[in-house]
This record gives structure tokens, sequence and C-alpha cells, in this order.
């Protein structure tokens, strides 16, 4: 298992900037080993990442890399999907990379259905900065930019990327690392805009100032507060109050668009007779 | 070079010009965000593209596009955006990143009165330094400055061949007068245009240092998809492509990004010079402001005075040394130009107070005339006949 992971390493740059206990390598391995189960050639995957912790995920993989500006790479991933619609595009983000800044981005990627897997690494915080609150800290939590607590709500990822259009949209935890590569799988499968949010733990920026606890711990908190969609159904609104629903939360049907712009291209070419 | 040989004689808008040109060099791609006065060259784009197997997309914003046109030179397409100041704005932080990470890509700025919304529709010169200094850091870039329809479709191939020449994004600065303005043009043939490819890398995937430079300091580039499995980052980066903060891989990193460029100056800076050999003032004008400058030298040479014209093409790199030069032999240098002297500080910085240089400038979004620059030059031309 290890060294089917390792394969698509770049092992030359470990040891990782990672701080101890953080969740980031978690779903790392559970990119590669998806990529590895949908057996996609390693010079026609393509990987692009915007800034943060989390994005720096791209530089260790042993593919086509592309770490980018903050909450900017659903746009450069667009420009080379739509290039080259034949590459597989993964996009790595952070959760204020993909909310807060690269927000208007991650509405427009999914309204277009354009065929990228997005991964985002929600740790409730802007991690690489020092434990600032993102949109998706939720209310009450503790960041060094609200140190008398979060005022402000937070989006849900799930609703917010089906709202706008993504065709798949699921949730994992990195406690449920094996669900999250499945997820990932099916993400990828599916021709469209798929989003796939990873719950992970960044201890350092947010775990230690809302006392709870170390990496591990964090972990546990995840296995404890999450339960699947199937076990959601029987669940009242109530009881679902401090859960996160994981699991695949919702399948659409859309036409994709590099699939749509060829048929702009057989339209313009038939109109001007090229 | 380019032939003379005639395809057709037409009447053409100089945005227009900009799309035929572009496609001539080989641009397949473009993303971008309407705005004035540059929209035309986004419409015409979207309808031509596809007709040649080609992408346009409309993006989110021009951030977007500037992110998409270099995602898409990544993947091996040439790509172009175009926009105008405001949206010029919001583009810089990617245009730093496509400096940095070397991707090839032209950004069209058909300028407008600013700051802010300003006049939308009204022409100016204001962007000179955004156009250079635009993004943070200390950056290398190209800018070109077309003065008529005819020159548009030049430099918009030529944007396109030196950003793929020297890896280095390319700021065809043009501005609402060039941009809306129609003239009846002749092109070249589309097979008579000499069109540059980027380097390729001609070593096994194994061998290839993404960013180790050849002997003209620009490393050779593969696509994403090729088989060369690489990382590009905005993070100062080593030969391998790999983020380090070591301070001399960053030193060496920054100098050599600028020698790729400053190295070439005989390549990279062109300027045109008209009624030079005798003048004894001379004005340095670019872009619209160039045509009302040679109108009021031909009518000063009318007048018995010794008028030239010292025309910047590449206003970046600063033609320094052209510059530098007539400072030798003339009496005075009138700047002429649409902003309050911001290009003319660099030739100040040229000369080095060995002649005088005074600006004409204009700020009320109407286009300077040649009445102005030539009463400039009478002035010039009365003060040394006095002293
Ligand atoms: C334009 C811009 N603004 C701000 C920053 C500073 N910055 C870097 S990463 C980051 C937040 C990262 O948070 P998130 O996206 O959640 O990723 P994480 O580090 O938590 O994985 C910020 C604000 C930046 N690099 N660029
Ligand atoms: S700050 Fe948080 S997210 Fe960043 S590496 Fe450390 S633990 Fe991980
Ligand atoms: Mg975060």
């Amino acid at each position: 298992m290890l060294s089917q992971v390792e394969s698509h390493l770049r092992s030359d740059r470990f040891p990782h900037i990672w701080c101890p206990g953080c969740g980031n390598g978690i779903v790392l391995a559970a990119l590669v080993r998806a990529i590895e189960e949908l057996g996609y050639d390693p010079d026609k995957t393509v990987v692009v990442s915007g800034i943060g912790c989390s994005s720096r995920a791209a530089g260790y993989l042993d593919f086509n890399t592309l770490h980018t500006t903050h909450g900017r790479a659903l746009a450069f991933a667009t420009g080379i999907k739509l290039a080259r619609p034949e590459l597989e595009v993964f996009v790595l983000m952070g959760d204020g990379d993909a909310t807060a800044i690269g927000g208007n981005h991650f509405i427009h990627a999914a309204r277009r259905n354009i065929d990228l897997t997005a991964i985002i690494f929600n740790n409730s915080i802007y991690g690489m900065t020092g434990g600032q609150y993102s949109p998706l800290t939720p209310p009450g939590k503790r960041a060094t930019t609200a140190p008398y607590g979060n005022i402000e709500r937070s989006f849900d990822i799930a609703e917010l990327a089906k709202g706008a259009g993504a065709t798949y949209v699921a949730r994992a935890t990195t406690y449920h690392a094996t669900m999250l590569e499945k997820l990932i799988v099916a993400g990828a499968r599916n021709k469209g805009f798929s989003v796939i949010e990873a719950i992970t733990a960044c201890p350092v920026g947010y775990g230690r100032r809302n006392k709870m606890g170390n990496g591990l711990q964090m972990l546990l908190w995840q296995k404890e507060h999450a339960v699947t969609v199937k076990q959601a159904e029987k669940m009242s609104p109530e009881e679902l109050r401090d859960k996160i629903v994981i699991g695949e939360l919702y399948k659409g049907e859309a036409p994709e668009y590099t699939a749509m712009y060829q048929q702009v291209i057989e339209r313009a070419q038939k109109t001007t007779g090229q | 070079m380019m032939s003379d040989v005639v395809e057709m004689a037409r009447l053409m808008q100089g945005n227009e010009a900009v799309v035929e040109g572009a496609l001539a060099a080989g641009v397949r791609f473009y993303a971008g965000y309407p705005i004035t006065p540059s929209t035309e060259i986004a419409e015409l784009m979207a309808e031509r593209l596809p007709a040649l197997g080609g992408k346009f997309i409309q993006m989110e914003d021009e951030i977007a596009s500037m992110a998409a046109v270099i995602g898409a030179s990544l993947a091996g397409v040439k790509a172009l955006t175009a926009t105008s100041g405001p949206g010029f704005s919001l583009k810089q932080e990617n245009i730093g990143f496509a400096a940095m990470a070397e991707i090839p890509c032209v950004i069209v700025n058909v300028q407008r009165w600013g700051p802010s919304t300003g006049i939308p529709t009204a022409p100016a010169q204001g962007d000179v330094m955004q156009a250079r200094w635009g993004t943070h850091g200390d950056h290398p870039v190209i800018v070109l400055c077309p003065a008529s329809v005819r020159e548009a479709y030049l430099l918009a191939i030529r944007a396109v061949n030196l950003s793929e020449k020297y890896r280095v994004p390319v700021i065809l600065l043009m501005d609402e007068v060039i941009g809306h303005m129609r003239e009846r043009v002749v092109l070249p043939r589309a097979k008579e245009v000499e069109v540059i490819e980027r380097k390729k890398p001609s070593v096994e995937p194994k061998d290839y240092y993404p960013y180790r430079p050849g002997d003209d300091g620009v490393p050779p580039m593969a696509s994403f998809g090729e088989g060369y499995r690489y990382h590009v980052t905005g993070l100062v980066h080593d030969e391998k492509g790999n983020p380090t903060t070591d301070p001399q891989v960053a030193e060496s990193l920054l100098l050599r990004l600028h020698r790729k460029i400053y190295d070439h100056l005989d390549d990279v800076v062109s300027v045109e010079g008209y009624q030079l050999e005798d003048a004894e003032v001379t004005v340095v004008a670019y872009g619209a402001a160039a045509r009302s400058a040679k109108r009021a030298v031909k009518e000063a040479r009318a007048a018995g005075i010794k008028a030239g014209l010292l025309r910047p093409v590449t206003i970046w790199p600063f033609p320094e040394k052209e510059v530098a030069e007539l400072a030798g032999r003339v009496r005075h240098i009138i700047v002429a130009e649409m902003n309050l002297g911001q290009l003319k500080g660099e030739v100040e910085r040229a000369v080095r107070g060995r002649v005088g240089v005074s600006g004409v400038n204009r700020v009320n979004g109407e286009l300077i005339t040649f009445e102005e620059i030539l009463s400039a030059i009478r002035e010039v031309a009365l003060d040394a006949q006095s002293g």
C-alpha cells in the first residue's frame, strides 16, 4: 500500500512542510491511491493548487503540478482543461482558498460544470497564515482574528457547490480516509465539475485555540461527529446539528463545458466552411 | 522579418487588427472579461477562434481570465487576453505569476482614462507605469505600443513571438484611439508572417530541468501532458522547479529573469525615427500621441524648423540607448503624452541633464493635438534663436 502511494510522490521533496498531527498528508495519500485506482497515466494527470498549507500538496506529487496564486487554482485549471480536454485535472484548495478569495471562481466552475475534480481541504481555518478565521470557521470558534469568538456564519460547501451547479458533491473526513479515496475516484469519474470536501485537522492553527487537542484527538473528534448519508436520513435536524454528514451528497446531470465547446467548434467550422 | 507581399487591402479597426495579428501568430486560446474600449477583441475572438479549432472563454472576471490564459499556455496553446485599465489592475497578480513561472502570454491593454472608472470611452496613456510596475516585485516585462492599425497587427504578432521566445508576459499597450480607429491597411499574407515557437526540451524527461536556462537565459519549456512531469510555482524555485528560500537561488533566479530580457535589447527594443538626421528639437511620443507629434514635426519642418520625432515602439524596456544618443545632438526634447509625464521621467533619466526636456501633456480625455505639440516646438525654436 505504502509503496503504491510512494511511486507517485516526489520523494526527494520530503520531509514535507506540514506540522505534526496535520491532516493534509492523509488527504494527499487518499488522492494518490484514488489516482492509482483510476489508472490514470501520470503524464496525462494534472494537479493544480492554490495557496495555503494544503495547496503545498501539489509539489509532493509526481504528476504535472501547478501551484498557482491564492484562490485562483480553479481559473488556472479551467484554462488547462479547456485547452487540453484530454488531460485529467485535479484541483486542490484550502477552505479559505476555495470559498473566500476564490469563491467567485468556485461557483463559476460549478456553474459551467467543467470536468475538474476539486478537493477542498477544510480545516476550518487559514492555516498557512497562522489561524485567522475563514468562511468555514464555525460561529463561536476562536481564531487569531476572532479573539472573542467568530460572529460570521459559515458556508456549507456542499450546498454551495450543488446550488452553483456542480454535478458531483461529496464529503469525507481524514478519519474516513478510505471513504475519501472512494469519493475522489467517483468524483473523478463524473464527467463534470466534482467537489469533494475533506474535513481535515489543523491542530496548530485551529485545534489548539479551540481546545480540541492534538492531531490524534482531532481525528477522533471527526470519528465521533461524522454520520453517513444513510444514518443521517433517519436523524432529526436537531440530532444533526453538530454532525458532519459524510458520503455522496449529490449527483446531478448537466452538459459538461468542454464537450459543449467542442460543439461550438463544430458549429463555427460549419458556418465558416472550414 | 515581415514580407510586404500583399494579401489584401481592407478597412480595419485597431482592435480587429490585434485579433488578426494574434491569430496569424498562432494564438488559439483567449480568456477575457468585457471592458470598454477593448471589448471588440473578445467579441471577434469568440467568433474566430472556434472556427480555427481554438478556444474562447468569457471568464467571471479579469483575475480568472489571466489565470486561464496562463493555464492554457502551460498546456501548450498560445494564449492572449485583452482588457482596459480597471481590468488590467485586476490581472496584475497573475501577470507576476507568469513572469515568475515564465509562462508565455500576451496581455492587451487598450488604455482608457483613469484612475478608477474615469471616462471609459476616453483615450489616455496613463498606464505606462502600471504596465511596467503593476505587479509586485522586480519582474521583467516587455511592453509594445502601436501607433496605427497596421502596427497593431504587426505588434500583436511580435508580442506573441517575443513572449514565446523569452517566456515572458508581453503587454500590448494600446489606447482608445488606436483600438477604435479604422484605417485602410495592407497586411502581409498569413504564410509570410514569421512565427516563433517556444523552445522545447530535447532531453529525456528524466534529464529535464524545467528552469535550467540555455545560453540565451531562457529554459526550454515542456507543455503539461507531454511526458515531462514537473512542478510550476510562483514561489522562488530551483532549476527543478522546486520551491526554496535559499537566498542564492532567489537572487540568481531574479537576475536571470532580468538578464534574459536585458541581454537581448537589440531584439526586444525598437524605435521609429522621423526626420532625426539634422533635428534640433525632437519630440518623443508613442501610441496615438505619436500621430499628432508626427504631424506637428511635418508642419514645423514646413515652417523651417529642424524638428524630428523619436517614437518608442517598445516602451519597456525603455529605449535608453536610443534616447541617450539623441542627447548628444539635439538641442531640446519634448515628450508628448496623454498623462502627466510618465515616460518623460524615463527620458530625463536617459539624457542625464545633457539637454532640456519638457512635456506636452493632456489629461482631459481628448487626443493630444498636433497644434499644441507644434506650439511647443515653436517655443523651443524661438528660445534658441533669441538665446
Ligand atoms: C492575494 C493573497 N492574499 C493573501 C495571501 C496570504 N495567504 C496565504 S495562504 C492564506 C490562507 C490559507 O488558508 P486556506 O486556504 O484555508 O488553506 P490552509 O492553509 O488552511 O490549508 C492566506 C490568507 C496570499 N498568499 N495571497
Ligand atoms: S498550520 Fe495547520 S494546516 Fe498548516 S501545516 Fe500546520 S497543522 Fe497543517
Ligand atoms: Mg484552511
